[in-house]
């Protein structure tokens, strides 16, 4: 129960080494190894998605993956998601907008699949981005002025890919 | 250009840390030598505790203590205080912290383990070994009124509390009724799940005697005052923070067990103890709310004009009683809605059950009371042959007739008496957004796809801004800045913003200027809470007195400086100046230190130090009522009994608002809620009291893909009943969601002959209802 293990993982572009309980999930390995506290625990049961992180590129829920599992790859938290301290994700800047967030609990994992389903992509329709914001329960918003965010940074993405 | 006046469309101010995920939840905060704890909580609805082994528990290493309620017999004892005594209560039972020698439902908290981690404290709470004798246990509410089996040992029965309201001659009425309808109607028991759960961190500091809890609340001085009143201590010492709170919806303004034990424990071991409640405690030890049935009786006279309403209900107050009767008093008052009835007579058995307690959650009694009122209205519609929209325009209060006592009570014994508000605009243009009138012919071309199309309306009043105060300081700091300090906690409604805006507004400065604190006892000292959308209404008309004096104390403090009348001052561009003479002016900063002075210079004469000013607007009874009606069309697959909502409309009117941004964040988000309610929330137990839908695979919540496009409209009939002319906004969304809803999936399935008088309306449900017309 007890089995400790040495891991090495890429967190937001630093190289983290530690030694960790076998047992640990993710979450628990960003907010209380990492004090990464921006990643939530919403149910622990892998539904409402509020502990979202980016792995490798692909958005997953970090209190069903265990930070074993995690050794060798790539994360990143909400705190790793800003293109610099003071530029926000178009992302988030668009979320700021729309008034998609309201108490922000569930905020951080909506953004971290937002923002890995656009990075993969930014060409999305409607139905693609509603399909992603459906891994996440958010009990404040009702939806409607997330999806109006992602909809408006899927577009600026969109257009800022064409222009390179 | 300045940026946040009152009205203003404007980003919030809170958003940057939470979008940068360095805002702080309870559990985010960092505290040295900090234990935390896991409960022990009751796997039966009813028992009789024997005996608790805590030994195997205790030895598991990193415990650092167990306890159960003798262990804390030097601190403290009993029950936790009744929050809100209430004449009407018979039998007002609170809950130990820590149950004693019965348990009433499954999540009780019996024990705590306090250890270095979590995962500790988890481990060690499993090797808890408790011995239980299990007892009857009672979870309908009709049969817990019968009384045959008790949900608490030694009770003569299970009446919470017998309520009665209503006005006029109800017999009289009747007996002149042309027509008259009854029904039965069934609402639901359901969770509020917040995204955050629960959390509590304590900190005792032995020399002063002082405690410090950071809780989740939204009732930081509930939380200080009750749990000061429990440990003997005084509310000051008792110093109450609400951090960053993820969502309240309600339950989070009740004082929970956990808020007692966590620091008791915390003051037993004189160490920081913290515990974070995790989604299945949620599912069973947060206040929940519902079950009510109700058999009512509906009269109307020949032309469809309603004459009354007599219902009889049955209330399921869950095991113990958190929150007085605020929940049950709230699905009376707001009869007889939005219509003009000569009289209504309602009566309200209040039930213990063996199920999780309740308390309000968003909307509190008031969906319940649309959805009775709502249903009974669409019974005189169908049984006299009336389109349901023309039903409601011959029975709405007139805005002509403003102010319109009700002849409901309020809680002090005043009348009800709406402010403002224009019913019938409200309907017709939510009639409007949704192409009433286009809808036979929609529905028609659907049927021939073999599609079953329906559509509802409900209309509503809301009773907002609750008395009786929430203050507020505005405070000019020597740098210019402003702060606001008050008492009022925030969930994620946008307060600071709207404080913001209103105090920006009235000094002429910039809101970038301007710093909100609040929910913190030890920074101001007295509040209410964050419930029955009245924080703007409140708080809002606060921080805008307040604000108007800093104002008035800068003008006169100019004008004697300068030495002019204050008629040549004028607070411009955020400085205070010479009208007409921008180089002999102050800026709020300036003033500010004049008043703040050093030592040895005197202030200003007739001036009292500070320009900073505290005001507490009296909210009296006299509350301003908002309203509104939404329409709603579905799509209801008769093979499978789902049902899709198509195209949802709002018309609603809260009198003025501050920030249509978040007016409009406000009502989407409590629209969803109504639906998850009116289609997917159960909380469903067995007979013996065990809670089945304890997961989010269980219990279904709303998600993106199940809400269609909600198109809102504002109307406003500013409120007379506070300077702001504004009513709360926080509620109205979920208030008629599900009597909309369940009456547009009875119109899709008229062709069955259906009547649905209950929700949720679960596909299983549906398709029973179905099979039962025999069509």
């Amino acid at each position: 129960m007890s089995k400790n293990v040495g891991i090495k993982v890429t967190i937001n572009g630093r190289l983290i080494e530690r030694v960790v309980n076998v047992r640990l999930h993710l979450a628990d390995f960003l907010r209380q190894d990492l004090r990464l506290t921006g990643t939530h625990l919403g149910c622990e049961h892998g539904v409402c998605g509020a502990c979202t992180v980016i792995v490798d590129g692909e958005p997953v829920r970090s209190c069903l993956m265990l930070a074993v599992q995690a050794d060798g790859s790539n994360v990143r938290t909400i705190e790793g998601v800003a293109l610099s301290k003071d530029l926000p994700h178009p992302v988030q800047t668009a979320f700021k907008k729309h008034h998609a967030l309201q108490c922000g609990f569930c905020t951080p994992g909506v953004i971290a699949t937002a923002v890995a389903l656009l990075e993969q992509n930014p060409v999305r329709t409607d139905d693609e981005l509603r399909e992603a914001i459906s891994g996440h329960i958010c009990r404040c918003t009702g939806y409607q002025q997330i999806m109006d965010a992602v909809r408006e940074a899927a577009d600026q993405l969109a257009r800022e890919r064409l222009q390179k | 250009m300045r940026a946040g006046k009152i009205g203003e469309r404007i980003e919030r101010i809170e958003d940057s840390t939470l979008l940068f995920g360095t805002a702080q939840f309870v559990d985010d905060l960092e505290m040295d030598g900090v234990l935390h704890a896991a409960f022990v909580r009751s796997p039966h609805a009813h028992a009789k505790i024997n005996a608790i082994d805590t030994g195997a528990a205790e030895a598991l290493e990193g415990v650092h203590a167990v306890f159960t309620m003798q262990s804390f017999a030097q601190l403290a004892q009993g029950r936790t205080p009744l929050t809100f005594p209430h004449p009407a209560l018979k039998q007002g039972l609170t809950q130990f912290p820590l149950a004693v020698d019965e348990v009433c439902y499954v999540g009780e908290c019996i024990a705590v383990v306090v250890a270095e981690s979590r995962h500790v404290a988890e481990d060690a709470a499993a090797l808890v070994e408790v011995s239980y004798d299990a007892l009857p246990a009672v979870i309908d509410c009709q049969d817990a009124l019968k009384g045959q089996t008790v949900a608490h040992q030694g009770a003569p029965n299970n009446i919470v509390a017998h309520l009665k309201g209503g006005f006029g001659d109800v017999t009289a009425c009747f007996a002149r009724a042309a027509h008259v309808v009854t029904d039965t109607i069934r609402m639901h028991r359901g969770g509020c799940h917040s995204m955050e759960p629960r959390g509590v961190l304590a900190r005792y500091a032995r020399q002063s005697h002082e405690l410090t809890i950071w809780s989740s609340t939204q009732s930081p001085y509930s939380v200080s005052r009750f749990v000061a009143q429990y440990l003997g201590m005084e509310t000051s010492d008792v110093r109450v923070i609400a951090p960053n709170v993820g969502g309240g919806f309600g339950p989070k303004a009740a004082v929970y067990p956990e808020e007692y034990v966590i620091p008791l424990a915390a003051m037993m071991l004189n160490r920081p103890v913290k515990w974070i409640e995790d989604r299945s405690e949620h599912f069973v030890s947060t206040t929940q709310q519902r079950d009510q049935i109700w058999t009512i009786e509906i009269g109307a006279d020949a032309n469809g004009k309603i004459l009354a309403l007599r219902g009889h209900g049955v209330h399921d107050h869950g095991a113990y009683v958190p929150y007085g009767l605020l929940l049950p008093l709230t699905s009376m008052s707001p009869f007889p809605g939005p219509y003009t009835l000569q009289a209504v007579e309602l009566q309200l058995d209040v039930v213990f059950t063996n199920a999780t307690p309740t308390s309000p959650i968003r909307g509190a009694g008031r969906p319940y009371a649309a959805f009775v009122i709502e249903r009974a209205v669409d019974r005189i519609a169908q049984h006299m042959k009336i389109d349901r929209a023309e039903i409601r325009r011959r029975n709405f209060v007139q805005p002509t007739q403003m102010p319109y006592p009700t002849g409901m009570l309020y809680r002090d014994g005043s009348i009800i008496t709406y402010d403002s508000g224009d019913y019938p605009a409200c309907l017709e243009k939510a009639l409007q957004m949704a192409d009433y009138e286009g809808f036979p012919s929609r529905r028609a071309k659907a049927q021939k796809q073999g599609r079953a199309l329906g559509i509802g309306i409900a209309s509503y009043i809301e009773d907002t801004g609750v008395g009786p105060y929430e203050g507020a300081t505005v405070r000019v700091l020597r740098t210019g800045k402003v702060l606001i300090e008050t008492g009022a906690p925030s969930q994620g409604q946008g307060h600071a913003t709207v404080f913001a805006q209103i105090c920006a507004d009235v000094l002429g400065v910039d809101i970038a200027s301007i710093d909100v604190r609040s929910a913190d006892t030890g920074r101001f000292p007295m509040g209410v809470g964050a419930i029955g959308s009245r924080i703007a209404v409140t708080a809002g008309s606060s921080v805008f007195q307040a604000a108007q004096s800093v104002r008035q104390k800068a003008i006169k403090l100019a004008a004697t400086l300068l030495n002019v009348g204050e008629q040549a001052i004028e607070v411009a561009d955020g400085k205070v100046q010479l009208r007409g003479d921008a180089t002999k002016s102050f800026t709020f900063g300036d003033l500010a230190q004049r008043l703040i002075s050093a030592p040895g210079v005197a202030l200003p004469e007739g001036f009292t130090a500070g320009l900073e000013s505290t005001a507490y607007f009296p909210a009296s009874s006299a509350i301003p009522y908002a309203n509104g009606t939404h329409v709603v069309e579905v799509e209801v697959d008769t093979g499978t009994g789902l049902v899709r909502v198509l195209k949802y409309s709002v018309a609603h009117d809260c009198g003025n608002m501050i920030n249509p941004l978040i007016v409009d964040g406000q009502i989407l988000g409590g629209v969803v809620h109504g639906l998850g309610n009116a289609l997917l929330e159960r909380m469903e137990y067995d007979q013996l009291g065990q809670p089945l839908t304890t997961n989010y695979g269980e219990y279904l919540l709303p998600i993106a893909s199940d809400i269609p496009r909600i198109e809102i409209a504002h109307l406003v009939s500013p409120s007379p009943r506070n300077p702001l002319g504004v009513k709360g906004a926080g509620e109205g969304g979920t208030i008629p969601a599900a009597a909309a809803v369940v009456s547009a999936v009875e119109d899709a399935l008229s062709a069955y002959g259906v009547r649905l008088s209950s929700h949720p309306l679960t596909p299983q449900y549906l398709i029973r209802s179905i099979a039962a017309s025999g069509l």
